[in-house]
């Protein structure tokens, strides 16, 4: 990485990934998926599907959440730290989702 | 400059590097700051993140609590207004990225008319979603201020909602108390969302501004690039606030 | 030409982006601070002095010591070793010109002093009687003070607090000089890192509670309020999950300090660098796995109860391996008794009681018996005052003559180190025996068999307060009278001694080049036989 080497140097693959620049086609892509996810999405909700709901809605949430991420926001195309970064976030908050819920679950496992 | 300050910087400089104007002199070079300013932000959005967080995992406690009073609150949530809001905010994720790339290839016009579709399309957005509230406060279903129980306890009183969800069955006084925690998390969720999309919108109209006189069009693209990652993630928000909010469970 | 006397005139510190500069302003905020809230920690132990409630009401009492510990925790602690010295020392350890984004920096000290002047507004039209974690529903539906003003003076401080994090962590990643790479950094650098990490991550939840609180107090959204189906107990969580590691972000700067200061006054290089490097590394993640041990006589369920247990034990370990490795530096070292030395020592001793109490209260069944008492009251005074507060001053007192070109005189700083340590100990230790027997915390009256240890408690905190006034005084003094100091007038490693004191506004004439190990005293060794020789 830059940081070890004298200021102004750094190695050509890395000065040509942080000035890539995403092309519109990409991007054409990108809408046209998160549309259809759009939709997708609704569609679904209109079959009764019991616990599978809330679960298909979040996975294509989530999935329009990466094509954002990676496509829209340039992640795909950054350093290691944005995508660490990133994950770092993403790990955080299921932490506090996910063991705050843990509490609520086992409430009604109640005493041993 | 102060004269030691220049001779730090002539000796640091290995090449004939010019120094452009718009980079900082606690920095060593362009890349370094931009690289920087980007990271900076990233840190900034891992933030909101854990803010939102919060909210999140208070709506999935009590969905998980009061499923049915979630169920027949978000019946009364429009799901054309919601679906058409998050098109619109996904068009403006596409022209804000879209604008990321005029000013990249130093295009000044594209840049300000995608700045200036990414702004009709938050303030599209808004305006939608003031229409959504309209109809909450018109119906006595914005908590604290005279909460109506009488949808969910006798749903033929209210026809509109009825007429959708006619197996929608009258809840108990108990569980209809609770549709209120969904309507506060409602407000939350999308009030926080919407402060965040009107502090994005002001600064679209600052940018748009800058971009016109050309700023942002020279090699200096910075601001654009951070503007778009704050923008995406308020839109990256709005796509997990409509999955949670409208589409509980919309079967008839 | 120094930073100092670089540019005159109010404005030039008001409107400075110099990260020392910054790191002044602070230091002066904070010790104002510190000593407010020191004055309500005055008034809490003379109403201790008696059994009955009969110095002040017991509502008086109850926003007294609510308030001691918001402006304690939110405005010194917190922002104590990070915003003053952090900001003075992170640029220069790295080799940097200034810190990453010094316009933040500006704005998160005028974000502290915003939050701050709220917070005395606060205190002066009646306070908030609370207790600092604002406990649901009291906070929200019981007291009619001033808790929403409170709650805003904190989401301000909150926000000053995220960005000097945001700042450090940008600064640390991407400014470092050539060959400094991260394993020659000093370990100050890495425990403030660490410390970053936390605020960034940790202080947005404790904004969305304090948001939330305040809208259910305004509007009555009901996510807290049993009436309309809310759980008080969701605060907590929310609440616990920024508080928890927030005892990591005021204690790993502090830990930062010592192993710097156990180094220098060792002349050695810190035992196991890596370990401790990582360690402040696995604190930080860790310390996001505990909260709910704050919790376990609230309701969560025995399950929760179990694991939050078990992980607190293990967050114990990184903090252990700390005292082990700067204990190990000690060994065969070559130690002198200077005063940034004497904190040190009582840093160790005092942390490490501080610490292993705190795994007493890790262990649930025994918590069940000590929460809610003086125990807990002990154990955190005596890892945030034993253990930060000693380090605080053995960093003030470290890098006093760096930041200023002065000394200060030795004999009374090395007694009221003294008088610090004796005062500390008399006031806390009692506590813990009062906690044992059970003298709940947060009341203005007890039982009278408790009087005595609580008199003792008293009187150490008449020497502390001794102990803290005087190096304000003798500190202030040398800024006038104290002996000049050179550059390094603790032969210590680290690029900030390198260069002259007090450093210039872009701390070296021209960037330095890292070519050796942190701690490498052989090589500090070297330069002054250079210099030695280029002389004669």
């Amino acid at each position: 990485m830059s940081e070890n080497h004298p200021i102004d140097h750094q190695s050509p693959e890395q000065h040509e990934r942080e000035h890539h620049i995403v092309s519109p086609k990409v991007y054409v892509v990108i809408l046209l998926s998160l549309l259809l996810g759009t939709g997708l999405t609704v569609w679904a909700s209109f079959w009764e599907l019991g616990i599978l709901n809330p679960i298909i809605a979040l996975a294509i949430a989530t999935a329009k959440m990466m094509l954002v991420v990676l496509f829209f926001m340039h992640v795909k195309y950054s350093t290691k730290l944005t995508k660490l970064t990133v994950c770092a976030g993403a790990f955080t908050f299921l932490i506090l989702v996910g063991m705050t819920l843990a509490d609520y679950f086992t409430r009604a496992w109640g005493s041993w | 400059m102060s004269d030691s300050q220049v001779q730090a910087i002539a000796q640091v400089e290995q090449h004939e590097h010019a120094h452009p104007p718009y980079q900082r002199h606690h920095f060593e070079t362009y890349a370094q700051q931009n690289d920087a300013t980007n990271f900076a932000m990233w840190l900034f959005l891992l933030t909101e993140i854990m803010f939102f967080g919060g909210l999140f995992t208070a709506y999935l406690i009590y969905r998980n609590w009061y499923y049915p009073a979630f169920v027949v609150g978000s019946h009364q949530l429009d799901v054309f207004w919601g679906t058409l809001n998050t098109l619109v905010l996904i068009c403006s994720s596409f022209t804000m990225a879209m604008g990321v790339w005029c000013a990249e290839t130093r295009r000044r016009k594209g840049l300000v008319l995608s700045l200036s579709l990414t702004l009709l399309f938050g303030l599209a957005f808004l305006g939608i979603k003031t229409i959504e509230w309209g109809e909450k406060i018109e119906k006595h279903h914005v908590p604290g201020f005279h909460y109506s129980l009488q949808s969910f306890t006798d749903p033929a009183s209210d026809p509109e909602v009825h007429k959708k969800y006619p197996d929608d069955k009258p809840l108990s006084l108990d569980m209809a108390r609770h549709t209120e925690v969904y309507f506060s998390l409602y407000f939350a969720m999308t009030g926080m969302h919407a402060l965040h999309m009107v502090i994005g919108v002001a600064i679209l109209i600052f940018m748009i501004f800058r971009a016109r006189a050309g700023d942002y069009t020279t090699g200096h693209v910075t601001f654009v690039e951070n503007f778009g990652l704050y923008w995406h993630f308020v839109d990256i928000i709005w796509i997990y606030l409509f999955a949670l909010l409208y589409l509980i469970s919309r079967h008839p | 030409m120094n930073f100092l006397s670089k540019e005159k005139g109010l404005l030039s510190w008001l409107l400075t982006g110099d990260h020392k500069r910054i790191a002044i302003l602070y230091l002066v905020s904070i010790t104002f601070f510190f000593f407010i809230g020191g004055a309500l920690a005055g008034l809490i132990r003379l109403e201790l002095l008696t059994p009955q409630s009969d110095l002040m009401a017991t509502d008086t009492y109850n926003k007294v010591f609510t308030m001691h510990g918001i402006i304690m925790i939110f405005f010194f602690l917190v922002p104590s070793v990070p915003a003053t010295l952090g900001n003075f020392f992170i640029p220069m350890m790295i080799g940097a010109k200034d810190l990453a984004l010094p316009k933040i920096n500006l704005l998160s000290w005028y974000l502290y002093m915003a939050a701050g002047t709220l917070g005395l507004y606060t205190m002066m039209t009646g306070g908030v009687d609370t207790g600092w974690t604002f406990t649901t529903p009291l906070s929200t539906h019981y007291v009619n003070t001033n808790v929403l003003t409170t709650g805003i003076a904190v989401f301000i401080a909150g926000f000053s607090s995220i960005f000097t994090g945001l700042n450090f962590i940008v600064t640390i990643h991407k400014m470092r000089a050539p060959g400094m790479t991260w394993f020659r950094l000093p370990l100050f650098v890495w425990s403030n890192y660490a410390a970053s990490i936390l605020m960034v991550l940790g202080t947005p939840v404790l904004a969305i509670a304090i948001v939330l609180v305040a809208l259910e107090r305004t509007i009555g959204i009901g996510v807290f309020d049993p009436t309309k189906g809310g759980d008080p107990l969701l605060f907590q969580h929310l609440f616990w999950f920024y508080s928890h590691p927030a005892v990591y972000i005021m204690i790993l700067p502090g830990m930062g300090v010592i192993s710097e200061t156990v180094s220098t006054f060792s002349r050695k290089r810190v035992f196991g660098y890596t370990a401790v490097a990582f360690s402040s590394v696995a604190i930080a993640v860790f310390g996001f796995f505990v909260w709910a041990h704050h919790m376990f006589i609230m309701g969560i369920s025995n399950y929760s109860t179990l694991i939050f247990s078990l992980l607190t034990m293990l967050v114990a370990v990184p903090s252990a391996i700390k005292i082990f490795n700067w204990s190990f530096t000690l060994y065969k070292g070559s130690i002198t008794f200077e005063t940034p030395m004497m904190y040190t020592f009582g840093f160790m001793g005092l942390f490490t009681i501080g610490g292993l109490t705190g795994v007493f209260l890790g262990t649930s069944g025994t918590d069940i018996h000590l929460t809610e008492t003086y125990f807990i009251v002990a154990h955190f005074h005596f890892v945030m005052v034993g253990g930060m507060l000693m380090a605080f001053l053995a960093g003030i007192h470290y890098w006093w003559p760096k930041m200023t070109g002065r000394m200060y005189p030795e004999k009374i700083s090395q007694l009221a180190a003294v008088v610090t340590f004796i005062g500390f100990n008399f006031t806390f230790f009692p506590q813990f025996i009062l906690g044992t027997l059970g003298m709940p915390r947060r009341y203005a009256s007890y039982p009278p068999e408790f009087q005595i240890l609580n008199v003792f408690s008293t009187a150490g905190a008449t020497i502390l307060g001794v102990g803290y006034l005087l190096p304000i005084l003798y500190l202030t003094w040398s800024l006038k009278y104290g002996e000049i100091a050179g550059n390094n007038p603790w032969q210590a490693t680290g690029l900030e001694w390198q260069t002259q004191s007090p450093p210039l506004t872009e701390n070296f004439p021209e960037i330095p080049i890292m070519d050796h190990e942190a701690y490498d005293y052989e090589w500090l060794d070297g330069q002054k036989e250079k210099e030695v020789a280029s002389v004669g």
